[in-house]
Order: C-alpha cells, then structure tokens, then sequence
C-alpha cells in the first residue's frame, strides 16, 4: 500500500464534506481511466480480488450498470442486490442488511437508497468503503462527479464558469452534488425552476436564482437540466407536465437567443418533451452521451481512490499493478 | 403507622407562598404539616438533611409518553412513572395516543390504576379529544373525567378539524379541564422531517415550515377566544407562535403554554449527520426561534415546562431519518438541563423555575400540589443544584434511551422525591 495519506477518506457520501483538492483529485484520476473502456480488451487489474456488492434499494439503470462497469473493467468481484425498498421496510432492517454482508467480508458497497442520509447512516456502520450511489434528495456524488469532468472536457475549465441547474431542485440530489462540487472549483452557480421545486432558502447555499428559464439562458455558460419525475405533477407541484414544457422546458428556439453557445447536460433518463425538446437533447451542443461515457471513468476514478491508489499512481495502476 | 419526614436544613423554594428561604419542611400523614425554620419534629420522624439542597413543591410535567398500552417495550405506566420520581418529578401527566387510545372510561382507569400500582410519580391520565383519536366525534369526556382523566387531547397528532375543536372547548367547560392540543397544520407539514431551514436544504430532507405551527396556534388562539374554553398548547418552538400567545394572554383569552428544553436548548444544527436522537416534532428550529421561546419563558408567555417525554425502543432510533420516529424521552435530564442551561444561563431564576415546573402545572391542570402550604400535598422534591453529573443514557430507570444530551455534563442532582409523604426515590 502507500505511504502518502489516502487522497479519499473511507467514503463516498458527498461532495459537500469534500475540499477542492480532493474533487480535483478524482477528476484527474479520472482522465487516464477513459481510455480503458476505449481498449480492445477493457479489463485492468486494479481492484483484483476486491469483494464489491452493489445494492440498490432503489430501481436504477444507467448508474448501476455504470459502477459494473466500472468494478468490471477494474477487475474486481462484483454481486449486484436490487432490494425493492417496500420488502426491506417490512422486513430486514438496513443496518441489519448491512451487517450480513459485512459477515461475508466485501471491501465496498454501493448504495442507492431512498432516505437522505441512508449513505451515511451505512458508513458509519460498518469498516468497508461505501460509494453513495444517490441517498433520497440529499446527493449523487459520482453523478456530480460525471457533471463537472464532462463541464471541463467541452470547456476547458470550470472555475469561472456560469452553470444553471434547472428543473425539480428541492427533490434531486444531483442538484445538491452539482452545487456543492461547483462552488468549490469556483463556477458560479445559479437553480431556476418553478418556486414550487426551489427551496426559498436555496441562494443561502451561494447560488443565485432565476425563476424565468429565458433568464438563466441569457446568463449561463452551461445548463444542467433535470429530470421532471411524473409523480412531481402528481403531487400538484406543477399543473401539466405540458404547461411545466411551455415555461421551463428547454427548446431549440430558447437556446438561439442566448448570447453564446450554451453546453447541455442531463443526468438521465430524459423525458423528452418535458424538460427538455429532442432537437436539443439531440443537437451539437448537448454533451449527454459525453457524460454516460465519463461516467464510467469517474466511477473507476472513484473506486480505485477508495481503495487506496494515489492519484499520481493511477497511470502506472492501470498497467498491471493493483491500488 | 403513618409516615412523617423533615426535610431539614434545605434553601425551600415556593413561589405560591413567595418563599425562599432556609427552612425546614415536615411532611405527616400524607401531608405538608409545617414548614418553618428549626422545627422540633416528631421524634419518629424521618430526617433527611437539606443543607446545601433545595426543596419545592414537587415538579410536575404535564405532557409525557408512557406507552402503556401497546408501547411496552418503549416504556411502561410503572417505568415511566420510576422515571420521573428520579428526574424529580412527583406527578405526569400520561397522553393518550397508545394502542388502543385512551379513549373512554375503562382506558383512562386502566391508566389511573397502574400509575397507583407503580408506586413512584403519581400519573394522571389525559384521555382523548376524539373517540380514537380520529378528529371526528368528540370522545367521551365526561365520563373520563369521572373515571380520572385531568384533561383532554389527540396529541400524537393536532386536532385539524376547527369545528371539532370548537366543540371541544365548548364542552369541556362543563368539567373544567384544559383542551391540550399540538398545534401543526398537517398539509403545511405533513411530509417534513425537520425544521424547513438551511439544514434540511442541505441535507436533503423535507422540512416542516414555522408556519405550519403558528397557523395552527393562531387558530387554537381564536377558537379559545370564540368558545371562552382553555387552550393548552403544546411544545411552542417559533418565535411567531410565542408573540401570538403573548398577545392572547394579554387580551385575556384562557391560554397556557409549553416551552420543552430541547426546545429551549438545541436548534437545528443537532440534526447535521442525519442524528435521529434529535429528531422531534416539532422539530428544532433556529436560534432566533430559540430565542423567542427562551424569552417567552422568562415572561411567562410560555407558563409551564414540559418534557414530550417520548421514549423510542433503540432500534426504531437506529434507522435512516426519515424512517425514525419523532421524540426524546426527558424526565431525567429535564431538572438538569433547565438548571444548567436556563437558570445557570440566566434565563430564568431558581424561584421562576419552580413556577414553570410546579406551580403553574398545578394550576393549570388543577392537581394537587404545586405548593409547600401547610395542608397541601406531601409531594416534595429535594435537589442539590450544585452537583455536577453527566448524562448516561445506559443508566436512565425508562426503558429508553433516545436523547441528544449523552454526555452532557449537568449541573443538579435529585436527592429525594417525596410522593404523598413517602419517599419514592433517593439519590
């Protein structure tokens, strides 16, 4: 193992708790992992003979076939759990969940789970390193993560930068990891969405709020547009996922009358129609599929630093040495 | 043989006689005989020496949870009861929102029963508002008061129907009881967990707003007004609600008021980490509302000092934040934290806290005691305010041990509670 000091703690949790150093370190940890998913054989051995369970308690696609990947082409031993949330509150409790799979010694968990908090909650439990794969609305740290390498690779930097998180901020945790992770690289921050889905106290955070979306178009540099879930109408925040279309959706005609080109992100899966038109989810300046590639490397990033690797060392890791 | 005790030598504290004074205090027969200085007590009589303590009427909370029946494993009648004889607590009062409710004549005596069975703090039942609680159909009230109960509420949950509560405090007039009520508007608050502040927009939990509390006590204050009834309102934690009473109070409606001491200690800040021991409702809230209900204690806006004590078996605490439940259990930290905190932090005086912890309850919710008057009940409590002790949860006599204060170094130690002339806990 190494001497120098860990450039993670034992978790994952947040990128609140996080300094600009070791986001930094993750994100360039990152760039030499790309390119082992650009490989032929896309295999490397640095987490060889880790024990890595993923549980989500929470349905997922795109994150969770995303940390497979990620184990997979580290090499490391990889049990997938998809706890259906209802079962597990009838039944096992989460602490006790976590203490069988400790039995069976695994070196890290995965979570997902529907409670804020529930990351921590697993992490101050037991000795493995945990991953927060997304905890309620509190944050998704890797999905940040993902947000601000692909924000860099199209623009060459984040500090100085003016990144507009739109859409349902009050539940998503990616907005949270968004906001919390680029503050620190110096971006400035602004949420627009309906007042409903902003909490009022949301600029306290350092963040400025537009509440018309043609106001975040002419200030932005990039907009982070999130998902609307379908049980947000439902709950009456918004009247008609077609009026929430209307006001806040982003469409091709908006984006023109921005002053510059504006860089699109969307953490997935897109409700196209809704928050966002397909000529833009499709156009040139939409970078969505950039960040389900980056995603991969950020997660193998995140994963091999957990595990004890130094970032300087990822290079030479990826050659045939384990972390 | 009847039992007679001089309380010796100790600093006895009674605002309903305006006393403070190094005095003796002796107890016969079930009652306060005499208070005085060097009194010449029967020879039989049991000394318990006071010097350096103080003595009041003994302390009454009027708002704890028993669990009894259907909470067994959180606490009992006779735990809770031992509970608060250590927290120096002669009486509680029990709420009712167990499994089944405390919702009729056989329920309240049932709880009346096991209180005197247990022998520690004497327990007054509280029946409910609503037959099981539902906020539809008055309970039967009349008939519970016969049967023990001191008052009527839903607590657990607020009374949400206006209609209801205005006929509540219409009929109970006709007993003269206090309609208790927790004040929450439930579509403001509903799916919160905490206090709606920066915090819960940091940690990504849903917050319940001040307001959804202070709507819900203006209400209970114009009902009150309307009906000429007594509102009692619940654990007030915003600054808008402790204005709102002050202003009640001061037009006359038949108003009193809790102020908790987490409430008047902690703010929000306790729950960063997910901590669910601070997870209560109403939630912490900020320092400005921590503020205004210290403020409110020191004037009298809030009248009476009470715990929520609310045990959680330790499992049900050991979960994500949302999936914990609310409350803390208080009895034994209560008298701790009020001295170190409210009367060592210049909140209050000694004389006042014994106003807020005795003297008031009694009155408000006309039980016995409250007073060291000669011919009053022999409920006394004996506490050195000095002693320095830190709170161990492992150690509580309740069965739980849910609370933010582990480790807390207190100022003030119990040394006698004394329970109809006996004493039923000695430190």
């Amino acid at each position: 193992m190494n001497q120098t000091a860990p450039a993670l703690g034992k978790d994952l949790i947040g990128l609140e708790p996080l300094s600009r150093e070791q986001i930094l370190a993750i994100l360039d940890t990152a760039e030499p992992f790309k390119e082992i998913s650009e490989r032929r054989i896309k295999k490397v051995p640095v987490l060889r003979g880790k024990t890595i369970v993923n549980l989500f308690f929470e349905a997922s696609t795109r994150t969770r076939v995303s940390f497979e990947f990620a184990e997979n082409r580290l090499s490391a031993d990889t049990v997938n759990i998809a706890a259906a949330q209802s079962s597990v509150s009838k039944g096992e409790t989460l602490v006790d969940t976590a203490r069988n799979l400790e039995a069976m010694r695994i070196d890290m968990v995965v979570m997902r789970h529907g409670s804020s908090g529930a990351a921590r909650f697993l992490a101050e439990r037991i000795p493995s390193n945990v991953v927060n794969a997304g905890d309620g609305s509190h944050e998704h740290p890797t999905q940040g993560l993902l947000d601000m390498l692909t924000i860099r690779d199209h623009m060459g930097r984040i500090e100085g930068l003016k990144v507009c998180i739109v859409g349902d901020v009050l539940h998503s945790r990616v907005a949270r990891s968004n906001i919390f992770g680029l503050l620190k690289l110096g971006a400035q921050v602004a949420v627009c969405g309906p007042p409903t889905l902003v909490p009022r106290n949301v600029c306290s955070l350092g963040v400025e709020v537009f509440t018309r979306v043609e106001d975040a178009i002419q200030w932005a540099d990039v907009l982070n547009i999130l998902r609307l879930q379908l049980e947000r109408m439902e709950a009456g925040y918004v009247p008609s996922l077609r009026e929430y279309n209307r006001i806040w959706g982003i469409s091709r005609a908006r984006l023109e009358k921005a002053p510059g080109d504006i860089l699109v992100l969307h953490p997935g899966p897109m409700n196209r129609g809704v928050e966002i038109d397909s000529d833009v989810a499709d156009g040139p300046q939409s970078v969505i599929l950039n960040q389900v590639t980056n995603g991969v490397a950020v997660r193998m990033a995140v994963l091999y630093l957990l595990a004890g690797g130094q970032p300087e060392r990822a290079e030479a890791a990826k050659q045939g040495g384990e972390a | 043989m009847s039992v007679k005790i001089l309380l010796r030598g100790g600093r006895v504290v009674d605002p309903s006689q305006q006393m403070d004074a190094v005095a003796d205090v002796l107890v016969m027969d079930g009652e306060v005989a005499q208070v005085g200085k060097d009194l010449a007590g029967p020879e039989d009589a049991k000394v318990l020496e006071c010097a350096g303590l103080v003595v009041t009427p003994g302390l009454i909370d009027v708002h704890v949870h028993l669990r009894e029946p259907g909470g067994e494993h959180k606490e009992t009648i006779a735990s809770g009861a031992r509970a608060a004889a250590a927290g120096g607590f002669t009486a509680v009062c029990a709420m009712p929102n167990t499994e089944p409710p405390i919702d009729d004549p056989a329920a309240v005596g049932f709880v009346a029963a096991e209180g005197r069975r247990a022998g520690a703090a004497r327990v007054y039942p509280v029946g409910c508002i609503s037959s099981g609680r539902k906020g539809e159909r008055l309970a039967l009230v009349g008939e519970m008061v016969e049967a023990g109960a001191v008052a009527i509420t839903d607590d657990g949950s607020p009374v949400m129907n206006s209609g209801l509560m205005r006929l509540a405090l219409l009929y109970a007039q006709a007993f003269d009881i206090p309609v208790v009520d927790h004040p929450e508007d439930l579509s403001l608050s509903g799916k919160g967990h905490m206090n709606a502040g920066l915090v819960a927009t940091r940690l990504g939990l849903p917050g319940k707003p001040n307001a959804a509390e202070d709507i819900h006590i203006v209400r209970d204050l114009l009902l009150a007004e309307l009906t000429g009834g007594h509102i009692h309102l619940q654990h007030v934690s915003t600054s808008f609600g402790v204005e709102s009473i002050r202003q009640a109070k001061a037009r006359g409606v038949r108003v009193s008021a809790e102020a908790t001491p987490h409430h008047l200690i902690l703010t929000e800040e306790a729950v960063e980490g997910y901590r669910t021991e601070a997870k209560m409702n109403p939630p912490l809230r900020t320092a400005g509302d921590r503020d205004a209900v210290r403020a409110g204690l020191a004037d009298g806006t809030l009248d009476t000092l009470a715990t929520d004590h609310a045990p959680h078996h330790y499992d049900e605490k050991e979960a994500a934040f949302t999936d914990a439940p609310n409350g803390i259990v208080g009895l034994e930290t209560a008298l701790g934290l009020i001295l170190t905190h409210a009367v060592g932090g210049g909140i209050i005086d000694l004389p006042t806290m014994v106003e807020r912890m005795s003297c008031t309850p009694a009155r408000t919710f006309h039980l016995p005691g409250g007073t060291l008057a000669p011919g009053s009940v022999g409920d006394v409590t004996a506490f050195d305010p000095e002693a320095e002790w830190t709170v161990d949860p492992a150690r509580f006599h309740s069965k739980s041990r849910n609370t933010p204060f582990g480790g807390w170094k207190l100022k003030g130690v119990v040394r006698w509670t004394v329970v109809r002339g006996k004493v039923v806990f000695e430190g």
